[in-house]
C-alpha cells in the first residue's frame, strides 16, 4: 500500500514522542485502542492551569505507519491549542491533513478518541465534569 | 553495491533462473507448435520438448515421467487431488482428513466438498507447527479416503513427517496426499522413499516461470485415479484437459532438473546464511522464532518482535520485501492463521516477519537485512506505549482494553 508524503515524513521523524508526568495534576493521559486489534495509543497533554492552555503534549503508538502519523500529527496541533479548541479538533481534519484511505480512517478516530481521553483525564483530576464522548 | 529493495519473499514466489529462461525462450517462437498436434513437425517438436522435461519434472520427485499430470501450479493441483479423489472414491467414503496450517487451496477446496456433503477433519497443530501423529491415527475411520497434508508449511517451514503420516494413511486404507509446494527443489521429496501417492507442485517456488505447475499420481501400489475437474480434449491422460503450456513446462522442467542438481550445496549455504540472519534478529529482546526450529526448510525463517505493530514494522523495513503475519490492510484486521493455530496471541502474530532466502541471495543483502530490522525493531519500540509499560515490569492482560 502507498503512503502518503506526509504519513511517511511523520513516521519518519515523529513529533513529540515520550512521556509526562502522568502523575501530575496538570498532565492528562488517554490511553485507547487494543493490542489486539493492533493499534494502541497514548496521548498526554500538561496543561497551564492558568490560562486552561495545553502547553506541552506527547504521545507514544503501537500501530500501522498512519497510527503513528495521526498520534504524532494530534500533538502537533495540540501545543498552544486552549483545552476548548482542542476539543475541536475532529478526526476527518486528521484525515484531509494526512491523506488517509478509507481503511485508515480508523486511525484518526483512534487519536480523536486519544485527545478527548486525555482532556477527560484531565478534567476528572481537577474535578471538572469529563465531557461527553460519543 | 547493493540494489534496493532487496527481495526475501522467496516462499512467496522466485526469481526465474537465467538458465531456466534461456531454455524457454526458443518456444515461444521458433518451436511454438502444440504439443496435442499429430500431424506435422510443428507438433512434434513440442511434444518432444514437453516428453524431455516431464522427466525432469518427475525426476526431482522420484516418480516416474507418466504419473505427472501437468497443471497451472499448485492451486489447481491440489484441487484436482482433493476433489479428483473425493469423487473417485465416493464409493469407499467420504472423510478426508487435513490441517489447520494448510494453504487455502487445501482448505478452502475441503470447504468446498464439505458442502458437497464431505465429511473433513481439521487437525490441530502442536506449538511448534508439527502435526500430533497419535491425533492423527485416532481421526482415522473405515470411511477415511483421503490424508492430505503438506510437506512444508508456507509460512513457517516447518517439515512435517510425510513417511510417519503416510504410513498411518495406508495402514487404514486411505491415499495420501501431500502439497510440496514449499518443499520440491529445496529438500528431499521422493515420493517412494515417503510413500506419497499424491504430491502438488509447482515452478514458480524452485526458480522456474509462473502459471505451470504438476500433480504427481501414483500408478504402481497403488494405481491412483483422479476423476478430471476440466472437461476437454482429454489431455494429460484425461485427468487434466487444456493445451500443454510448452515453453513453461520447458522450463518447469529446467528449474527441477537444477533443483535436483543444485539442492545440497544451495541448502548448506542457505541454511547458514539463514541460521546468521535468525540468531541476530533473536539477539533483540523479547524476539520468537515460530516453528520447530529442527524440522523445517533451509531457507527461511519466521519471527515474532513483541511490542511492536506488524504493519508497522514493515513500514520500517521498507527496503526488503518480506512478509507480514498481520493482514492489517485488510478491512478483517485478521492475524494469520497458521501462526494462531501455533498458539500465538493476536500480537506476536501481527508482529511477525518471514524471511524467504533464495539462490541469489548474499552475505551483503543479509547484512543490510539484519540491520534495518534491528534499526525498526528498536525505534518502534521507543514509540510503542506497550514497550514501555513491559519495561515497567505492567501486565499488559491486567488492563482493560477497549476494544474497537
Amino acid at each position: 500500500m502507498a503512503y502518503s508524503e506526509k504519513v511517511i515524513d511523520h513516521y519518519s521523524n515523529p513529533r513529540n514522542i515520550g512521556t509526562l508526568d502522568k502523575s501530575k495534576n496538570n498532565v492528562g493521559t488517554g490511553l485507547v485502542g487494543a493490542p489486539e486489534c493492533g493499534d494502541v495509543m497514548r496521548l498526554q497533554i500538561e496543561v497551564d492551569d492558568a490560562t486552561g492552555t495545553i502547553t506541552d503534549a506527547k504521545f507514544k503508538t503501537f500501530g500501522c505507519g498512519s497510527a503513528i502519523a495521526s498520534s504524532s500529527l494530534a500533538t502537533e496541533w495540540l501545543k498552544g491549542k486552549s483545552i476548548d479548541d482542542a476539543l475541536k479538533i475532529d478526526n476527518m481534519d486528521i484525515v484531509e491533513e494526512l491523506a488517509l484511505p478509507p481503511v485508515k480512517i480508523h486511525c484518526s478516530v483512534l487519536a480523536e478518541d486519544a485527545i478527548k481521553a486525555a482532556i477527560n483525564d484531565y478534567r476528572t483530576k481537577n474535578n471538572l465534569t469529563p465531557i461527553e464522548v460519543h | 553495491m547493493l540494489k534496493l529493495p532487496i527481495y526475501l519473499d522467496n516462499n512467496a514466489t522466485t526469481p526465474v533462473d537465467p538458465r531456466v529462461l534461456q531454455d524457454m525462450l526458443p518456444y515461444f517462437t521458433d518451436v511454438f507448435g502444440n504439443a496435442a498436434s499429430r500431424n506435422h513437425p510443428f507438433g512434434w517438436k513440442a511434444e518432444e520438448a514437453v516428453d524431455y522435461a516431464r522427466e525432469q519434472v518427475a525426476q526431482v520427485i522420484g516418480a516416474s515421467e507418466k504419473e505427472i499430470i501437468f497443471t497451472s501450479g499448485a492451486t489447481e493441483s491440489n484441487n484436482l487431488a482433493i476433489k479428483g479423489v473425493y469423487e473417485m472414491y465416493a464409493e469407499k467414503g467420504n472423510h478426508i482428513i487435513t490441517l489447520t496450517t494448510e494453504h487455502k487451496a487445501v482448505l478452502d477446496t475441503c470447504k468446498h466438498l464439505e458442502k458437497m456433503g464431505a465429511d473433513i477433519t481439521y487437525l490441530s497443530v502442536k506449538g511448534d507447527g508439527m502435526i500430533d501423529l497419535a491425533e492423527l491415527e485416532a481421526a482415522m475411520k473405515p470411511t477415511t479416503i483421503l490424508v492430505s497434508v503438506m510437506f512444508a508449511n508456507n509460512e513457517i517451514g516447518v517439515i512435517q513427517p510425510i513417511k510417519e503420516i503416510a504410513a498411518i494413511a495406508h495402514k487404514h486404507g486411505a491415499l495420501f496426499h501431500t502439497d510440496a509446494t514449499q518443499a520440491v527443489g529445496k529438500v528431499n521429496t521422493d515420493v517412494n522413499e515417503f510413500g506419497i501417492d499424491l504430491l502438488s507442485y509447482t515452478a514458480h517456488k524452485m526458480y522456474g516461470p509462473k502459471g505451470i505447475g504438476a500433480l504427481y499420481v501414483r500408478r504402481k501400489n497403488p494405481r491412483v485415479k483422479v476423476t478430471a475437474q476440466m472437461d476437454g480434449g482429454g489431455h494429460e491422460r484425461g485427468m487434466r484437459s487444456g493445451t500443454l503450456n510448452v515453453p513453461g513446462i520447458v522450463g518447469f522442467g529446467k528449474a527441477c532438473e537444477l533443483a535436483r542438481l543444485e539442492m545440497n550445496q544451495d541448502a548448506a549455504r542457505l541454511s547458514k546464511m539463514r541460521d546468521r540472519l535468525e540468531n541476530s534478529l533473536l539477539e533483540l529482546e523479547e524476539s520468537y522464532l515460530n516453528g520447530n526450529k529442527e524440522h523445517r526448510l533451509p531457507h527461511c525463517t519466521n519471527i515474532s518482535f513483541k511490542y511492536v505493530e506488524g504493519e508497522g514494522l514493515m513500514m520500517g523495513v521498507k527496503d526488503i520485501a518480506v512478509s507480514s503475519g498481520s493482514a492489517c490492510t485488510s478491512a478483517s484486521l485478521e492475524p494469520s492463521y497458521v501462526l494462531k493455530a501455533l498458539g500465538l496471541d493476536d500480537e506476536l502474530a501481527h508482529s511477525s516477519l518471514r524471511f524467504g532466502l533464495s539462490r541469489f541471495s548474499t552475505d551483503e543483502e543479509i547484512d543490510f537485512a539484519i540491520n534495518q530490522t534491528k534499526e525498526a525493531v528498536t525505534k518502534l519500540r521507543e514509540m510503542s506505549p506497550l514497550w514501555e509499560m513491559f519495561k515497567e515490569g505492567i501486565d499488559l492482560k491486567s488492563i482493560a482494553w477497549a476494544e474497537h
